[in-house]
C-alpha cells in the first residue's frame, strides 16, 4: 500500500507539469496535436523509469563527486536507445518530435527524479515513481496538446470536431499559442488547489 | 550576406525561446532581474559559441569517421558538461572579476537544453565551422535579449496587484506568450 503513494505522488501532487513546472521546453514545443503528446510522453516515460531503477540498483557503485556525470551518462544511453528504436519504427513521430528526442537527455524532470529520488530509495519505488512522474507528463502534455488541437485546429487525435466551414484559431497551434494555453492551465491548476486545500 | 541571413534568423525570426522553444527553464527561472538576466546571457553567449565550435569538430573528426554518428547525443552532453566545468574553472583563476560575475550562473548551463538543441542543430543544418559558430553565437544573443525583454516587464509587473492563482509562472508564461506573437512579426524579414 505504501508503494502505491510513490505512484501516485507524480500523477496530482507532484505533477511535474502543472505544479512542479519541469520539463518546460518539450512541454511547449511538442504540443500541436493530442497524438505528439502521447508520443512524447511515452518516450519521456520510457527513460525516466529505466534511468530510476539503474540509479536506484547501482547507487551504491556510484562515487558521489561524479555522480550527475553518471547520471546523465546513464540517461543519455537511454536516449539513444529511444532515438533509434523511434527512428526504426515510428518514422513520422520522429520526424515531428525532431530534436525533441534528443533533448530528452537534458529535462529536468528526469535529472530531477535521479537526484531527488532514485538514488536514495530502493528499485521498486523507484521505478513506481518514474512511472508516476512519467504517466503525470504524459496525461499533462496530452491535454494540453489535445486543447491546443481543438482550437487551433478543430480535431483531437484527428479526429474532425468542428465543420468544415467553422474557422478555427490559428494562433493556437503557433508558438505564442503553446505559451497561452500553458499559462492559463497553470492558473486554473492553482486556483483547484488553492480550493481544495481550504 | 549569408551570414547576415544566419544572424538575423537565429536572433529575430527564429527567436530560439519564444520560437523554438528551446531554454525555457532558464528564461522562466533567471527572468526576475535585468541585471541577473544579462549575466546569465554573457555566460551563455560564450558556452554556446565555445560548444558549436568542439562539437562541429568532434562530428566531422571523430564521429563522421568512425562511423559511430548514433553516439552523438552521449557525446555532446558529456562535452558539453566538461565544456562547462573546464571554463569554470580556468575563469576562476585568471579572470576572477569575470568569474564574480558569471560564476552562479555557469553550472545552470549545462542543463539548459539550448545549448544541446543548437549544437545538434547546426549539424543538421550542415553548416561550415565558422556559420555554426555565427549561428550559436546570434541564437545566444537572441537568447538574451529575450531574457532581458522579459525581466524588463517582469521587474513592472512587481508593482501591481494579480489574482493570486495567476501570480508567478502563468502570468509569465502569458507574456511569454504576447512577446512570442510580437515575434511573429519578423518572419517578413528573410
Amino acid at each position: 500500500m505504501k508503494n502505491m503513494k510513490f505512484f501516485t505522488e507524480g500523477l496530482i501532487r507532484s505533477n511535474p507539469t502543472f505544479v512542479l513546472v519541469l520539463g518546460t521546453c518539450p512541454t511547449l514545443a511538442v504540443t500541436t496535436a493530442a497524438i505528439n503528446g502521447i508520443g512524447m510522453g511515452a518516450a519521456t516515460t520510457f527513460v525516466l523509469v529505466c534511468s530510476n531503477l539503474l540509479i536506484a540498483a547501482l547507487k551504491n557503485f556510484i562515487p558521489d563527486k561524479v555522480r550527475i556525470a553518471a547520471f546523465i551518462l546513464i540517461i543519455a544511453s537511454f536516449v539513444t536507445v529511444v532515438d533509434l528504436v523511434m527512428k526504426a519504427f515510428t518514422p513520422d513521430l520522429y520526424n515531428t518530435l525532431g530534436i525533441f528526442i534528443p533533448l530528452i537527455v537534458v529535462n529536468c524532470i528526469i535529472l530531477g527524479r535521479a537526484e531527488a529520488f532514485a538514488q536514495k530509495n530502493k528499485v521498486l519505488p523507484a521505478i513506481l515513481d518514474g512511472l508516476g512522474m512519467g504517466i503525470g507528463f504524459t496525461l499533462a502534455i496530452t491535454l494540453l496538446a489535445s486543447i491546443r488541437e481543438l482550437l487551433g485546429n478543430g480535431s483531437i487525435f484527428d479526429i474532425k470536431l468542428v465543420g468544415d466551414n467553422v474557422s478555427t484559431i490559428l494562433l493556437f497551434i503557433l508558438p505564442p499559442g503553446a505559451f497561452i494555453t500553458y499559462g492559463y492551465l497553470i492558473a486554473i491548476m492553482n486556483r483547484l488547489k488553492s480550493r481544495f486545500s481550504s | 550576406m549569408e551570414y547576415v541571413n544566419i544572424i538575423i534568423l537565429a536572433l529575430l525570426v527564429n527567436n530560439v525561446v519564444l520560437a523554438q522553444f528551446l531554454g525555457i527553464c532558464p528564461f522562466l527561472g533567471v527572468s526576475g532581474k535585468v541585471s541577473t538576466s544579462l549575466g546569465m546571457g554573457a555566460a551563455v553567449v560564450f558556452v554556446m559559441a565555445l560548444a558549436n565550435l568542439v562539437t562541429y569538430l568532434i562530428q566531422n573528426y571523430m564521429l563522421v569517421p568512425l562511423k559511430v554518428e548514433f553516439m552523438q547525443t552521449i557525446t555532446f552532453i558529456l562535452v558539453i558538461a566538461f565544456l562547462v566545468q573546464v571554463v569554470e574553472i580556468i575563469l576562476k583563476k585568471s579572470a576572477p572579476s569575470l568569474y564574480q560575475a558569471l560564476g552562479i550562473y555557469l553550472p545552470l548551463i549545462t542543463t539548459n537544453c539550448a545549448v544541446l538543441g543548437i549544437a545538434i542543430l547546426a549539424i543538421q543544418k550542415e553548416y561550415s565551422l565558422v556559420e555554426s559558430v555565427v549561428y550559436s553565437s546570434a541564437t545566444a544573443v537572441g537568447f538574451t535579449f529575450a531574457l532581458i525583454l522579459m525581466a524588463g516587464i517582469r521587474e513592472q509587473l512587481e508593482l501591481l496587484d494579480m489574482p493570486k492563482g495567476m501570480k508567478g509562472f502563468p502570468l509569465t508564461l502569458i507574456i511569454a506568450g504576447l512577446l512570442s506573437m510580437a515575434f511573429m512579426g519578423f518572419a517578413g524579414l528573410v
